[in-house]
């Protein structure tokens, strides 16, 4: 069964053609990873699907076309979203970024989740956002998609910008959401996907190339060819 | 010392005055990037509604047909304002120039209307008697009206903080000044909160245009005019967005334009724009705005 399926997605932005016919599927309660170089089209893509950039072709979430619909009827719909830069409201405190995120405020066991997740953020709760440093800001951006029970988690290069240490604990709380949601992961760091995603969809130059396992990522030379980086050894 | 405190109680007045009008331009401009030239047709609606309401219902002159006047002259321009927003500028979100020449052809029709339908005399508005009487602070003799400008003003600050800071529209309103996209991103229809800014902005305006008019002696299509312009002004040194850096913005502007005049007559307003552009050249955000990423 498939929470979501893209089916020949187009994006223009100013005349530039960004995606050309973009297809695949993400099966439910999995962790996809969406790999390419820098400037493939990967976080072009999240957009696409969360109707922040105009797209042409089909999206479904659960069967159903949310393509076309305006964004915060696709976010209801169940599509959440923790855009690249996190993105946080930096003047709210933490509390209000959580409490402006939830839906259901009768959901308790989803509040709780979020409080085992990230115990750093109810000792923060009138901390304001803007002044947290980048891992813990981080933090609240996914805590803000995990507020909700939503179907499937859009989640744009997390650990981007973090320091290595930061890098390990958001990597360990995604780890633990891995088993709770669907999540598409656009991610960089390859130790990561390894270490979460069943799945491996890579991008170029605005096309999916290639859709599979991740036991790719453990040979240097696709990993190389594919990616154009080295750390298929791990 | 008299002359100064008279002369600088006059200047808050009049900055909040020009507080009622900038409030509302700050929240839509800050919140949906709209930068709305039919604000001051909101003002004149309210300066009319207000007039029709204290000279053609009540026929008496006392305070509760000046309070009455200011609370329908509010919400018909709020009204005014809600209908601007979803009929027209809805269409025109990231259109700015759209937006720009759109909203002066509003104001150039509200004021055409309004014109074409009473003249642009000056027509008197009742006040309460007790309007022209004075307080004594020391021996200056400050007019009482100022004092009631101010406290409508200081009621509309606080009743905007407090909706702001404590209610679920006022925290999307927040996020959305910083982020509307990312709001959406939420699942919050964040057009909800922008009708709900017009309706405000156009409710304090139309609350200033009753208050405008007691202050010009009476109400014509054209008393939106040198108010519109100072919101602006408000808006910009006091910071795209921020409701109390308008508050501070007016207050400063109106007591230092007071004091210029006085001191040499004409020298306001030269005054006001050499402070704006001070603000812009050493502090573009605004004296309490933030900077956008």
């Amino acid at each position: 069964m498939n929470v979501l399926s893209v089916k020949d997605l187009h994006v223009k932005i100013n005349e530039s053609h960004i995606l050309h016919g973009v297809s695949f599927e993400i099966p439910t309660h999995s962790v996809t990873a969406l790999l390419g170089r820098n400037g493939v089209g990967k976080s072009t893509t999240l957009k696409a699907i969360m109707g922040l950039y105009p797209s042409q072709g089909v999206i479904e979430l659960n069967g159903a076309s949310i393509a076309g619909k305006l964004t915060y009827k696709i976010a209801q719909d169940g599509i959440a979203y923790v855009p690249e830069d996190r993105e946080i409201f930096s003047s709210l405190t933490v509390k209000e970024n959580l409490t402006l995120a939830t839906r259901d405020d009768k959901d308790v066991a989803r509040q709780e989740l979020v409080q085992a997740l990230f115990p750093e953020l109810t000792t923060r709760a009138a901390q304001r956002a803007g002044t947290l440093s980048g891992g813990q800001q981080q933090m609240v951006a996914i805590a803000r998609a995990l507020v909700n029970k939503n179907e499937i988690i859009l989640i744009d290069e997390p650990t981007k910008g973090l320091a290595p240490k930061l890098v390990t604990e958001v990597a360990d709380a995604l780890g633990r959401v891995a088993g709770e949601t669907t999540m598409l992961l656009v991610e960089q760091n390859l130790p990561l996907v390894k270490r979460i995603a069943q799945h491996v969809i890579v991008m170029d130059q605005g096309r999916v190339v290639f859709q599979g396992g991740p036991e790719h990522l453990h040979d240097p030379e696709w990993v190389h060819t594919m990616l154009g980086v080295s750390g298929g050894h791990k | 010392m008299d002359t100064f405190l008279l002369i600088g109680i006059t200047g808050i007045g009049l900055g909040a005055l020009y507080f009622l009008v900038a409030s509302g331009l700050s929240l839509i401009y800050g919140l949906m990037g709209v930068l709305n030239f039919a604000h001051g047709s909101f003002l004149t609606v309210g300066a009319f509604v207000g007039l029709w309401f204290s000279s053609q219902v009540m026929h008496v002159s006392n305070t509760w047909t000046f309070i009455g006047a200011m609370v329908l002259g509010g919400l018909a321009a709020g009204l005014f304002a809600l209908l601007v927003e979803r009929i027209v500028i809805s269409r025109l979100y990231e259109r700015h120039i759209d937006q720009a020449l759109v909203t002066v052809g509003i104001a150039l029709v509200v004021g055409a209307v309004l014109a074409g339908w009473f003249g642009n005399d000056l027509r008197l508005l009742p006040t309460p008697a007790w309007f022209i009487n004075t307080v004594s602070i020391g021996s200056a003799h400050i007019p009482v009206d100022r004092f009631l400008y101010i406290g409508v003003a200081i009621i509309l600050l606080l009743a905007n903080t407090a909706l702001l800071r404590f209610s679920r529209i006022g925290l999307v309103i927040r996020a959305g000044v910083e982020n509307r996209q990312m709001v959406a991103a939420l699942g919050i229809n964040v057009r909800l909160a922008f009708s709900t800014v017009f309706f405000l902005g156009g409710f304090a305006a139309g609350v200033g245009g009753v208050l405008v008019s007691a202050y010009s002696n009476g109400v014509s299509p054209l008393i939106a005019g040198s108010y519109l312009i100072y919101g602006f002004i408000v808006v910009v040194i006091g910071g795209m967005g921020s409701v109390p850096g308008s508050f501070l913005a007016a207050m400063i502007i109106g007591v230092i334009k007071q004091y210029a005049n006085y001191y040499s007559p004409g020298l306001g307003d030269f005054v006001v724009v050499f402070l704006l552009a001070g603000v812009l050249l050493l502090r573009p955000q605004g004296l309490l705005g933030k900077v956008k990423s």
